[in-house]
């Protein structure tokens, strides 16, 4: 790390106010931060912390109703007040910006190649005649295979992978000083997102820029970042050294964050949610603006008087709470006592589906003929036991939800049965399917499309009862009200409408409604996966206790495999269409047998900077990604990305059999363990 | 409750906006005088031969027409006519049209094809033409301008409607109220259709100018409204024979007539911007949507 003595980029009490008909609304109150070249800042905060608000003022993007103050220097020029020509000229030579969604930075309509030198072209920093050169050139710098060919696509020839490489190679043509990239792989699958933080790691390391990295996820923070700020309510709550912050958090907003966040690399400890909401730019609390949430506050009238300045607590690590000294270093998490699993294998099972298939024609031509079958779902059996939760992960497109969705009945299966407490559900119409439903319930990903806006929250969650004429039968508005109270909400909040809620609450009334016929399995398919990290743990705790008091079984269907394994007893890992491993919690995350699932549970970035540092943790970076399911490859439907294949994977595809040990279920030529082949 | 809320938040909205201020504000005259324009002592059938097209004067402020009768309270009593056919036909228009989009989208299949080839057959032809094929076979009579008016808005509500109930259907709420074990009718009549309910709103409104128009256009061709029930496209009719002789007498109901149509053309645009978060000025009366 060698730090200029001039820091490339220089922010002094910047400050942004949104001025719109009401109060002044203060996005950022106040932030210093300093970032020296070749070097990685992670700027870490929660939805409405200010973390995109920051990144925006420094790149002079801000709308004009934002009212800035306090100075940002980029390279020595003053952002805050420039021309728009000074502006103009400082992004891209001084500045790039990788944004969230690659699926939304490309124009749709230019060729890749002509937009990532567009800006040097415009600038007159590249003569036109050689920009096509210089685009094949920036495009194989991010490792683009055939980027001769790939110059002359257009965006939607490219795979999100991909786009996201344009973007970072479009960021970095005029090579910037310094890069920021606002949550750059949010948006992206585990397996590339690995691809996508190694590329930005090594281009930053090449180049020799400064990278400001903003982002929620404390995994990417820890695996590439030099210096972490932790943004809480418009301000940098914490700063200092990514040991520092992960190994000696001194704000207790970092420490409840690190302890909330769902964790690959530890057992399934019970995570401690944050109790509360983030406070939203508009209403934030007077003091210290996380006091409402905090445990050191606990009701201390200087936490609620006085607002902490940022203070140093050890050298080049400073935080901005009154009461850091008492704050405790923080324990390795404590293994819970995990809960002795019930006598599984003998009770009948809840759920069994059976080589279950759903393939979507694609029709064409002018006779609707069809051309192809998608084969979203290819073949999946699974058993779920009462009261047990399975895990189904994957990443996109590999059709996990479309399982949930046809399990449930509410996609028509292709092939295969579905048995529902012994009897056979798939292929029954609405209202053969009516009292099935009673018993099965579906719980949506995202909580804002999946409540009506048109019926307040109480009626939603009263909807259920209402269709099958149970409502009275069920004990009325006293049932409702104890929905509420069991997912932690007021019964006095019933009769408000659901935009009045935020994500968080909005999928506990989801919950609240999906329990409200009392059934026996929840379907959750991403549950979790639209929320803040502190929320996610509150939902996720909320799931445990409700399984735990009302017996329910689920099938939790996720992305995210740090949370399937604070969830589940037994976890399938699903890859286009089928499932390629099957095993007990501790077995699939402690001995992976396929080499998808090992990748997989590499790729996953862990909270946690030491083993990065110190390589403990080896990473199977997969090539390239998830191939189109219309037009699958041969034989094992992995084997193009596998490090293992063989000709024989190529030709014949791998039956789903049970392994030595019972209850470990898989489908590959070759598995072992990851060490065994290489 | 809540809806009622709701619709006060939106009258709050608009009429804040000069041009729907307006519109809101010339449509409540016309309906006020309309509906209270027996109080106002005005007749509009009381001849008085003595007075036959005879300019303004202290007894008949915007003068008499050919058989003397005044022409203010033909216009105020055929506003009445304007707007009950008016309304009445987009009533018929919606409670066939948002039916039929309602099926057609949420079933799709050969309900779909049944229902929207029978719409496209319908917006194939003319809406006047239509009307008039419609009024031969009926029979000259205020219910049957109503029938015709109305019979041609019913493709602008169908399509209108499938439009919506196919992005609704998506909708992940709706897919819970199916995984409820809700049935297709709750699913169509208590997710969808409630969701759907601002552009059906806002067609309502902009169909009502067209409907106003299309009833003045047929009386204007002497198909519509038969006499002596005073319509402003009768009125038109009769009085374009004494435009050089009696000016009031056309000039009167024809600016009603405009500016009626303009207002509720201003307030659907207006609504349409709000409700739906699109700049005035995008919706069209007939193939809205595709």
């Amino acid at each position: 790390m060698s730090q200029g003595t001039r820091p490339v980029l220089s922010i002094r009490s910047l400050a942004v106010r949104f001025e719109g008909s009401g109060a002044p609304i203060p996005a950022v109150r106040g932030i210093n931060l300093e970032i020296f070249e070749n070097e990685v800042v992670g700027v870490v905060g929660e939805s409405g912390s200010g973390k995109s608000v920051t990144a925006l003022a420094i790149a002079g993007l801000l709308p004009r109703t934002a009212r800035i103050s306090g100075s940002v220097r980029l390279a020595g020029q003053e952002v805050v007040g420039a021309e728009a020509e000074t502006l103009r000229k400082l992004r891209g030579q001084e500045v790039g910006v990788v944004f969230q969604d690659p699926a939304t930075t490309l124009n749709p309509l230019m060729l890749i190649g002509d937009q990532i030198t567009e800006g040097e072209v415009a600038r007159g920093r590249l003569p036109s005649a050689d920009a096509g050169a210089k685009a094949v050139e920036l495009l194989r710098e991010v490792d683009i295979a055939d980027p001769d060919g790939r110059a002359r696509q257009y965006p939607h020839h490219f795979s999100g992978g991909m786009r996201q490489r344009a973007v970072i190679a479009m960021a970095m043509a005029g090579r910037p000083k310094l890069i920021i990239a606002d949550e750059p792989t949010t948006a992206l699958d585990v397996t590339v997102q690995a691809q996508v933080l190694a590329l930005l790691a090594r281009r930053q390391a090449e180049t020799g820029a400064a990278v400001l990295l903003i982002t929620h996820d404390l995994g990417v923070v820890a695996e590439v970042a030099d210096r972490v700020a932790v943004m809480y309510g418009g301000r940098i709550v914490e700063t200092g050294d990514v040991r520092q912050i992960f190994g000696d958090p001194r704000h207790p907003y970092t420490a409840a964050l690190l302890r909330s966040a769902p964790r690959i690399d530890s057992g399934g400890a019970r995570l401690h949610a944050i109790p509360g909401q983030p406070p939203t730019p508009a209403a934030l609390p007077k003091g210290c603006s996380f006091h409402p949430r905090c445990d050191l506050a606990a009701g201390r009238p200087r936490c609620r008087a006085e607002e902490p300045i940022l203070r140093g607590v050890d050298a080049g690590h400073e935080s901005a709470c009154h009461f850091s000294e008492e704050l405790e270093a923080p324990s390795a998490q404590a293994p819970l006592a995990t809960p002795t699993p019930v006598a599984r294998a003998v009770a009948d099972p809840l759920l069994r589906v059976q080589g279950l298939k759903v393939h979507f024609p694609i029709t064409g031509g002018l006779l609707k003929r069809v051309i192809r079958t998608v084969r979203a779902v290819d073949g999946v059996s699974l058993t779920l036991a009462p009261g047990e939760t399975l895990g189904l992960v994957g990443e996109s497109g590999c059709g996990k939800t479309t399982t949930g969705r046809a399990i449930m009945g509410l996609i028509r299966a292709t092939g295969g049965a579905v048995h529902f407490d012994g009897q056979r559900i798939d292929g029954l119409d609405r209202t053969a399917l009516r009292p099935i439903r009673r018993r099965m319930q579906y719980v949506f990903q995202d909580p804002f499309a999946s409540l009506n806006p048109m019926l307040s929250v109480g009626e939603a969650v009263a909807e259920p009862l209402r269709i099958h004429g149970l409502y009275d039968e069920m004990g009325g508005e006293r049932w409702i009200a104890q929905l509420f109270e069991m997912v932690g909400l007021s019964p006095s909040v019933a009769s408000r409408a659901p935009r009045e809620f935020s994500g968080g609450q909005k999928q506990r009334i989801s919950i609240a409604r999906a329990l409200s016929l009392k059934p026996d399995l929840l379907i959750l398919d991403e549950p979790v996966a639209s929320l803040d990290v502190s929320i996610q743990a509150q939902i996720v705790s909320l799931l445990q206790d409700l399984q735990r008091d009302l017996g329910l079984a689920y099938l939790f269907i996720a992305h995210d495999l740090s949370v399937v394994k604070h969830m589940s007893d037994r976890v399938a890992v699903m890859y286009l269409g089928r499932i390629v491993e099957e095993a007990s919690k501790a077995d699939l995350y402690d001995r992976p047998q396929h080499p998808y699932t090992q990748a997989l549970l590499s790729a996953v970035p862990a909270p946690d900077p030491a083993p990065a540092l110190g390589g403990a943790r080896r990473r199977i970076v997969l090539e390239g990604e998830i191939p189109n399911p219309a037009a699958p490859p041969s034989g094992c439907h992995f084997h193009p990305r596998c490090f293992r294949a063989t000709q024989i994977c190529r030709d014949q595809a791998p039956e789903f059999l049970a392994g030595a040990e019972g209850g470990h279920w898989l489908a590959c030529h070759h598995p072992g363990a990851p060490g065994l082949v290489s | 409750m809540r809806a009622a809320a709701r619709a006060g938040a939106l009258f709050g909205r608009l009429v804040r906006r000069p041009a729907a201020a307006l519109s809101l504000g010339y449509l409540a005259l016309v309906g006020a005088t309309a509906a209270g324009a027996g109080v106002l002592g005005l007749d509009p059938l009381d001849q008085d031969l003595s007075q036959m097209l005879e300019g303004p004067s202290a007894e008949h402020w915007f003068g008499a027409d050919e058989l003397g009768r005044d022409i203010l309270a033909r216009v105020v009593y055929g506003a009445r006519t304007s707007l009950t056919t008016a309304f009445g036909a987009v009533g018929l228009a919606a409670a066939i049209g948002v039916p039929i989009g309602l099926i057609a989208g949420f079933y799709g299949g050969w309900r779909e094809t049944i229902l929207m080839r029978l719409v496209d057959l319908m917006l194939a032809l003319p809406g006047i033409l239509l009307a008039l094929a419609l009024i031969a076979i009926l029979g000259r009579s205020q219910s049957a301008a109503l029938v015709a008016v109305g019979l041609t808005g019913v493709p602008t509500f169908a399509r209108v409607v499938r439009a919506q109930v196919l992005s609704l259907k998506k909708r992940e709420f709706v897919l819970a109220v199916e995984a409820f074990g809700g049935a297709p009718s709750y699913s169509m009549f208590k997710a969808i259709l409630p969701n759907a309910w601002s552009p059906i709103l806002t067609q309502m409104v902009v169909l009502s100018s067209v409907a106003i128009l299309l009833e003045a256009a047929l009386s204007f061709l002497g198909v519509g409204i038969p006499p002596p029930t005073p319509s402003w496209g009768e009125m038109l009719r009769s009085g374009k024979e004494y435009l050089y002789d009696s000016p009031t007498y056309a000039v009167l109901p024809g600016l009603a007539l405009t500016l009626t149509i303009l207002s509720f053309d201003a307030l659907g645009r207006t609504l349409a911007s709000l409700l739906e978060g699109r700049e005035p000025g995008l919706p069209q009366p007939r193939a809205a949507a595709p």
